[in-house]
This record gives structure tokens, C-alpha cells and sequence, in this order.
């Protein structure tokens, strides 16, 4: 199935496997994302997609020049979401937490869309477009859990994905309307480029990595070494345990979708400028990262990380040999792993719902 | 009323839907849709709802189904009504592969690991040639009886709808059978129904399969509905859409899936048309609102539609009479003589550096009441899943007439004769007492799924019913025989678990705790009840907190501290044993 007659040398080698990792670096990024907000809230984050193409998209059209329709989502959001806090505080309304409630979501939103309006027109660098592109999408991912999720919280796992699906459909909706079908294409971060025997590391494919490792370090640090961090690790580990001993859960969750949105909008500035984007295609890569961080086990952020790269590299590889098949070899990846972990499976009660 | 009324109802309603005249025409399309889909959710509901394994990828199974047909048709050129049992069949073997991958695994690794077939599945549809990649197969023949070609909507309604409502029935009938407890006892976790003997892993391959036979059947359907076949609808939106409708409906009730589809499909045909209108036609607007929807609605009924929906109609179905003089033969023992009934010798389980249970030995003979005491955390709990095989010795032996059961699975100790309750009470909260119970004299009957399904299991479904009724008398909860077990006090349920433990007709009974949580007066009837079953040949094994209870009823005391058992004798003599009044009151008393 060799494409062209093309023979494997040296050059396609290394070609490949950096293509490969330097993907894999970005599904580590979405597969520690999804692993994050799965043990902190349950939620199988499908929507963790869309903060990819908003982030990606976002990013793209304020480079463009032009003002993205995700900064007014934001603010509506926001709207919606103050709305739900003073509802669900309506019996102990006190001016401090009315005015904390309105400080995040209302003017935080409004700053953002007014910067988001006024700025593009400035032309402002690439600092400020990703800066922008980032308070977009986390304002959008924190709303988001306090609108569908946190009043689902108690709820199973099975509810939570479909309401994780229902916000991935409406999401997905919207990135059609803002951003139009055609896809789009950013800037890179860097004109740079090293070249290094045969191999040729461009400025973006640097970027990736350095922003990858900078990331991982920082969760490190966040979650070995911060109260905030360790209140996330508690909750993960027992919900009511850390609800016991004064740790608010709501919060921990919603920390947990700011984080989950920001490095999905991370992942999508890092692509964007490589492949262009569209408004559905974030599904798919983020699911690329769920296949990591199934085989990472959804607890273990090493594992997910070393999986994402395999996953990236057997892609790469594999649309080197059968591009026609890369998806179904990548998604098949996920099976030989579950029928191990099924084999190695003791036999522990769960009690659920 | 009668459970076959409401059924009859239906099919008579639907029925004579298309029969109205001047009834659209894109009406009946979008019946048909609803039937489609319904057959998919309804393999849903008991694959998720009911046996608590969520899928993402039944839209692939789908695809197996109408692949399977649209290629055997148009290639052999054969009947669809021949291709119908290799549509099911290439639908079920693909479960049974993709099962034995994925059913042990537990909790969010299933959804997540169909989500990765289903994608996957689809991309090999849209890829191979001899299934025409993305353009599919065309031109794909219609069903036909005799002369009757049924190209139109409507007649082909018949057929789809017939199918829902046999499927309807069989899945119905399957529910509520010996299979079908077992089916209903697993999202609860599965040591307590293998401790009945369910074989918990085959129970969940054949919900497992049966979903994707159903869906197999809509897959077929479907490719003689719409005459071609391409990847589009069987691909990962696809599988999302359906457990959507499963879950909207009420993914614990078969007409929630049916309910669930006519919901989202007329929900999206609205939208579809009239979105447009208000706001102009650009983007996927109804998409937007259609998520938009769905969390909405999770927010108000989480559980669905279809119970809430229930739950307004005070329909009342009567449950049939159970047969008192329907009798289940007793189990055969195996021979007395041959030693103690039960013998633990140097049983030892350890974890790591924690040794729970350190050398313990003792014996049970026939027709003693043993008692098992000890603080807290000196490895009673753990003796009892060592004799009930749900873990497994590091050391020692366990015999039951002298013939070695350590290390067995817990469905092969108890069809050697031992019962059990558990210390934290294991019911399956939303089935009544009754069937809670029944779920005991699982070893007992006969009746697999196919008979179930047909119905033909009655015979064995009446003994299986009366023995429980009988064990729910013998221990006093006749009053509560028609509850939900999860509606009953801790203490009542205890009692439910003793009933479901005789039910399988133990040689000796296990009990973890049975007088916690229990009053003065339902404690003195659980001891007249012990004492009963001791006359009557049956001996107790028991752990309890409650000493007045344990020194009034056990013939004897096996003491155990800290993993090792420090003292046995008679009631009296444990009493004043040194040992034993140190390791409760400590050194000093």
C-alpha cells in the first residue's frame, strides 16, 4: 500500500516520527486535559473539540483582522451564567458574593468583548491575538460548567456524557455560524527555522514542543505543589470526602473546565498555523486524544502523555503506508490496549449511580 | 390490568395511523424513521438502562446489518427475507468479537472504547471498495410478499412496525424472566448476583449481543427503507444520537427507547423546518438549539421522559398470581459423613504487608449455629469472602464435606450449598422484593434467554416465583413482597437478603450482621428463625456485633482478633475467657 513507491530512507524516517511526535505533543495536551476533568467531574469532555477549533478559529480571525463571534458567545454565556448563580443563591444573597458573581461573569466577559472589538482593527502581534483567543475560550469553558454541568453534578456518568454530547452539538453549531464552513488558517507563532543534519525544525514545530513542556510542567507544579491543585487531586479521589473537609466541589469543577478549555485552546493555536482548520474538525483530533488517555487509563498523566506520542507517531506512520486507513489504525489502537487491561481487570465491586 | 392491554392498545393505534386519510405522506416517513431508530434504542435500554453498559457504537451495528444486505442483494442478487437471519448473524458475531473485547471491562472504559470502534468501523465502511467507500451501495432492492413490492413509506411501515412491537414484546418478556433478573441485577455490581451463581460476564456478552442484533435488524431495514446504503448514517454521530434517544426517553424502560426516538426525530424534523423561518436560514442553527434542548431536559428529568411521563398515568399492571403449590425440587446434597460440613483450615489472606486473615481454622457441623465475633476489622468480613470465593486465599484450605473449595468462583460455592447475606446489604433497589429474592433460586431453574423471550419459560418461572413467595413468608415480609426493595428500612432489607439467601436452598447459610439495624422484637424473630432452619438440617455460619443476640442463639463462638483467631467455645466460656474480654475491653479491663 506504499503510496507513490515511495521506499522508507533515513529522511522519511525522521521525517515521520517528528511529524508524529510533534502531533503527539498536542494530543498529550488534550489527553491530560481530558484525564483532568474526568476525574474531577466525571464529565467525558466531547466538547473539549470545540475549545481546540474556537481557540484555533479564534485566534485565526482576530490575526485576520476580523472581530469572532466566540467573544460574544462568551458574554452571552456569561448572561446565562450569572443568571443560574443568583438562582441557585437566591436564599442567601449577600452584596459580596453578587458582586464576585458579576466580577466573573458578566464583567469579565464584557472586557473580553470589548477588547475582542476594538483591538483587531490595531492590528495588535501575535501576543496579544493568543492572549485574547485564550480569555475567550476559558471564559467559554468555565460558563459552560456552571451552566450544564454544575447543576448535573450528582448526577451518573451516563448523564453527564449526553449532556457533554448536547454541548458539544450546540458548540459545534456555533463554530459553524461564526466562522463559516470554509476553514481557516493562522499565523505562525514563529518565522524561525533549524536545520539539523537532515532534519528541518520549523519555529511552530518548537513552539509545540516547548509549549507542551512548559504545560506539563506547570500542571506538575499546580497539582503537586499548590492547595488549589491538591483541593482538585482530593475531589478526584472522593467527592464527598473533599465536600467533608471544606473544599467546594462546584469550584473544583469549574477550575477543572478553565484548565480543560485553556490548554484545548493552546492545542488549537499550536495547529492552526500547521493544517487549516474547520468548524467540525476538533471532534476528531480531540478524540485522538481520548485515545490517549483510555490508554493512559484516564488516571495516569505519565501514561497518557508517552501514549499520546505513540498514538501520534502510528499515525504518522501509518498515513505514510495506508493513508487510507490512518483512522480506523489509529482508533483500533485503543483495542489490543483494552483487551489488556480487561485481561489484567480484578474483579472489584463498583457501586454505581 | 393486564400487562398485554396497553401493548394492544398501541399496535392498534399504530396500526391505523396510516389508515387515516388525508394522513401526509412525509408523516409516514418520519414513522418510519421513528421505528428505525426506536428498534436501536430499545437493544439501548438494555444494554445501558438496564444492564448499565453504555455504547457508542450501535450505529456501527447498524451498518453491519444493512451492509450485510445491501451487499447480498445486489451482488447474489438474493432475497432480502434471506439476508434478514445474515444481517443479524454479522450484526451479532461482530458483538460477540467486539464484546469479548470490551464487556469486562467497567465503568467509562466501555463508552470510551465504542466511541473508538464506532469511529473506527465507520472509516473501514467508507474505505473499503467492495463497499463502494463513501458513495456506498445503490439501487439496493425493496421487500416484496408474493407480488407486493413495497417501495412506498407506507406499506413498509408495517413491517418496521411490526418488528418494534415483536421486539418490543421479546425484550419485555426478556426483562422479566430468570435471565432477565440476572440482566437487571448488574448495573448494581456483580459480586452480588455471582454470589447466586449469575455468570455475570456471560450476562453482559448477551445483552451485549442482543442490542446488536436489534440494531443489526434496524440496519437491515433500513437498507431496504431507503434502497442504498452509505457510511454517513452509521458513523459516530450516529452512535451519539441514539444513546441520546435511549437516555431522553428513559433508558430503564423499553417504551422509553420507542418514546426517547419519536421525541428527538420529530424534535429535529421541527427544528429543521421551522428554525429556518425565524432566523433566517443560515448555519445549523437547529443543531444549536437541538443541544441546547437536551441539556435542558437532563436538568429537569434526568432520568427521562417515559417515567415521568408513566408516573402521571396512574396505570396499574397486576402482577399474575403466584402459584403456592408450585414446588422446585430440592437440590441434591452432596453426601454427608464425609467429615465437617465446613472446614477452614490455616485459611490465610494477605495484601501487601496486611495480613487480614492470619492462619484462621475452625469447623461447622451439620445443624450448628456458628458465630463468628470479633472488634472491628479482625477479619470476619474477609473469612466469609474467602469461604464464598469472592477473594482468594494466600494459604490454607476450605472444605466443604471434605472437598476443597478455596479459590473456587463464588457461582461454584454456592451451587455446592452455601448462602450468603453481606454486610452492606446488596439488593437491586429498583426491583421489588419479590424479584430481589428470586434472584436466589437463580441456580435453581432452567429457563435461558431464548425460552424467556418466547415466553415458554412459565412452567419454571412459577416454581422459581413460589419458592421465593414462600421464603418471603418464612422470614415475615409478606406485606412488603410487592415493594421496591430499595423503599424498605436497612433492617427489612437484611431480612430480604436472608429470604434470597434460603431461596437457593443452602446446606449452610452465611450471614454478615443480619440483627444490625434490626428492633428488639424483629431480632427475637430472626434468632426463633435461625433456631428453626437449625432444626430443620441447615447450619449457620454468623458474624454479629450484637453479643446478647450471638450468646443466646450460637452453639458455638469462634473468636477472632487482629487476622488470628484468639478463642472457640461455648457461649459460656467465652464469656469469661481472658483473651477474649482483652481484645474487646482492651489490656487493662
Amino acid at each position: 500500500m506504499r503510496e507513490g513507491g515511495v521506499r522508507l530512507n533515513t529522511t522519511i524516517l525522521l521525517f515521520l516520527l517528528q511529524d508524529g511526535i510533534t502531533n503527539g505533543a498536542i494530543y498529550a495536551l488534550l489527553g491530560l486535559a481530558l484525564v483532568l476533568v474526568f476525574a474531577v467531574t466525571r464529565v467525558i469532555l466531547i466538547p473539549q473539540g470545540e475549545f481546540i477549533t474556537f481557540g484555533a478559529l479564534t485566534y485565526a480571525t482576530l490575526s485576520a483582522g476580523g472581530v469572532p463571534g466566540t467573544a460574544s458567545l462568551a458574554m452571552v454565556m456569561g448572561i446565562v451564567a450569572f443568571g443560574f448563580e443568583l438562582f441557585s443563591t437566591r436564599k442567601s444573597l449577600r452584596a459580596a458574593k453578587v458582586l464576585r458573581a458579576a466580577a466573573i461573569y458578566l464583567v469579565f466577559p464584557a472586557v473580553v468583548l470589548a477588547l475582542a472589538t476594538l483591538l483587531p482593527a490595531t492590528r495588535p502581534g501575535v501576543a496579544v491575538n493568543i492572549a485574547l483567543s485564550l480569555a475567550i475560550v476559558a471564559a467559554i469553558g468555565l460558563f459552560l460548567y456552571r451552566i450544564a454541568f454544575q447543576p448535573l453534578a450528582h448526577t451518573s456518568v451516563l448523564v453527564l456524557l449526553i449532556a457533554s454530547v448536547g454541548t458539544h452539538l450546540a458548540l459545534q453549531g456555533f463554530g459553524l455560524v461564526f466562522f463559516g464552513a470554509e476553514g481557516l488558517r493562522g499565523p505562525p507563532l514563529s518565522d524561525a527555522a533549524v536545520t539539523l543534519g537532515p532534519l528541518r525544525f520549523t519555529g511552530q514545530s518548537i513552539a509545540v514542543y516547548s509549549i507542551t513542556i512548559v504545560v506539563m510542567a506547570g500542571l506538575w507544579l499546580f497539582f503537586g505543589y499548590t492547595r488549589m491543585g491538591k483541593a482538585l487531586r482530593a475531589t478526584a479521589v472522593n467527592r464527598l470526602g473533599a465536600r467533608l473537609v471544606g473544599i467546594r466541589t462546584s469550584l473544583s469543577g469549574q477550575l477543572a473546565f478553565l484548565l480543560a478549555s485553556v490548554i484545548g485552546a493552546i492545542s488549537g493555536i499550536l495547529i492552526v498555523p500547521i493544517t487549516t482548520l474547520y468548524y467540525d474538525t476538533g471532534f476528531l483530533i480531540g478524540l485522538k486524544g481520548f485515545v490517549a488517555a483510555i490508554i493512559g487509563g484516564l488516571v495516569s498523566y505519565p501514561l497518557t502523555a508517552f501514549a499520546a506520542i505513540v498514538v501520534g507517531v502510528v499515525e504518522a506512520f501509518s498515513s505514510f503506508y495506508a493513508s487510507n486507513y490512518k483512522e480506523v489504525i489509529v482508533f483500533t489502537l485503543i483495542l489490543p490496549v483494552l483487551v489488556l487491561r480487561s485481561l489484567a481487570a480484578p474483579a472489584v465491586e463498583e457501586e454505581k449511580d | 390490568m393486564p400487562r398485554w392491554l396497553p401493548i394492544l392498545v398501541f399496535a392498534v393505534v399504530m396500526a391505523a395511523l396510516p389508515l387515516i386519510p388525508g394522513m401526509p405522506p412525509f408523516w409516514i416517513v418520519l414513522l418510519d424513521n421513528i421505528g428505525l431508530a426506536a428498534l436501536v434504542a430499545m437493544g439501548l435500554v438494555l444494554l445501558t438502562g438496564v444492564g448499565g453498559l453504555t455504547s457508542f457504537g450501535q450505529a456501527a451495528f447498524c451498518g453491519f446489518g444493512a451492509y450485510t444486505t445491501a451487499y447480498i442483494t445486489t451482488v447474489y442478487g438474493l432475497s432480502p427475507w434471506l439476508t434478514l437471519p445474515l444481517s443479524l448473524l454479522v450484526a451479532g458475531g461482530a458483538a460477540v468479537l467486539l464484546g469479548l473485547m470490551t464487556v469486562r471491562l467497567s465503568g467509562h472504559y466501555l463508552p470510551l472504547g465504542t466511541i473508538a470502534w464506532g469511529i473506527s468501523l465507520y472509516y473501514l465502511f467508507s474505505k473499503l471498495d467492495f463497499l463502494g467507500r463513501n458513495d456506498g451501495i445503490s439501487r439496493v432492492p425493496p421487500l416484496s410478499i408474493g407480488s407486493l413490492e413495497m417501495w412506498a413509506p407506507e406499506t413498509i411501515y408495517f413491517v418496521i412496525w411490526g418488528m418494534v412491537l415483536i421486539s418490543a414484546l421479546l425484550t419485555m418478556n426478556l426483562l422479566d424472566s430468570r435471565t432477565g433478573r440476572a440482566i437487571r441485577a448488574l448495573r448494581r455490581g456483580h459480586i452480588a448476583a455471582e454470589a447466586f451463581g449469575v455468570q455475570t460476564a456471560r450476562a453482559k456478552l448477551l445483552v451485549f449481543i442482543y442490542a446488536a442484533v436489534l440494531a443489526g435488524l434496524s440496519g437491515w431495514l433500513y437498507a431496504h427503507f431507503q434502497r442504498n446504503v452509505n457510511p454517513t448514517p452509521f458513523g459516530p454521530q450516529a452512535g451519539i444520537e441514539y444513546l441520546f434517544i435511549a437516555v431522553v426517553g428513559g433508558a430503564g424502560y423499553v417504551w422509553g427507547g420507542v418514546l426517547g426516538a419519536a421525541i428527538v426525530i420529530i424534535l429535529k424534523e421541527v427544528l429543521q423546518s421551522y428554525l429556518p423561518l425565524l432566523f433566517g436560514g443560515q448555519g445549523q442553527l437547529e443543531i444549536i438549539v437541538f443541544g441546547i434542548l437536551l441539556v435542558i431536559l437532563l436538568q429537569l428529568a434526568p432520568g427521562g421522559v417515559w417515567p415521568w411521563l408513566s408516573s402521571l398515568i396512574p396505570i396499574k399492571i397486576r402482577r399474575p398470581r403466584v402459584d403456592p403449590g408450585a414446588a422446585l425440587a430440592p437440590r441434591p446434597r452432596t453426601a454427608a459423613g464425609k467429615g465437617p460440613l465446613l472446614k477452614v483450615e490455616r485459611a490465610r489472606k494477605q495484601c501487601g504487608g496486611v495480613i487480614a486473615v492470619h492462619d484462621v481454622s475452625f469447623e461447622v457441623d451439620a445443624k450448628e449455629i456458628v458465630a463468628l465475633i470479633g472488634p472491628n476489622g479482625a477479619g470476619k468480613s474477609t473469612t466469609f469472602n474467602l469461604i464464598t470465593g469472592i477473594l482468594t486465599t494466600t494459604g490454607g484450605r476450605i472444605e466443604l464435606h471434605g472437598k476443597p473449595i478455596d479459590n473456587a468462583p463464588p457461582q461454584d460455592v454456592v451451587q455446592l450449598g452455601i448462602a450468603r447475606t453481606f454486610q452492606h446489604v446488596k439488593l437491586v433497589p429498583d426491583m421489588t422484593v419479590l424479584e430481589n429474592v428470586a434472584i436466589g433460586a437463580h441456580l435453581r431453574g432452567h429457563a435461558g434467554p431464548l425460552t424467556s423471550m418466547l415466553r415458554l419459560d412459565r412452567a419454571d418461572e412459577k416454581k422459581l416465583l413460589a419458592e421465593a413467595t414462600r421464603q418471603i413468608e418464612r422470614v415475615g415480609l409478606s406485606g412488603e413482597i410487592d415493594q421496591l426493595a430499595g423503599s424498605l428500612s436497612l433492617g427489612q432489607q437484611r431480612i430480604v437478603e436472608i429470604a434470597r439467601a434460603l431461596c437457593a436452598d443452602p446446606m449452610l447459610l452465611l450471614l454478615d450482621e443480619p440483627a444490625a439495624g434490626l428492633r428488639h422484637m424483629e431480632k427475637q424473630r430472626l434468632a426463633a428463625l435461625l433456631r428453626q432452619l437449625r432444626d430443620g438440617g441447615m447450619s449457620v455460619l454468623l458474624v454479629e456485633h450484637d453479643m446478647g443476640f450471638v450468646m443466646d442463639l450460637a452453639d458455638r463462638i469462634v473468636v477472632l482478633d487482629f487476622g488470628t483467631r484468639i478463642a472457640e467455645g461455648t457461649p459460656d466460656a467465652i464469656k469469661t475467657n481472658p483473651e477474649v474480654i482483652k481484645a474487646y475491653l482492651g489490656a487493662l479491663a
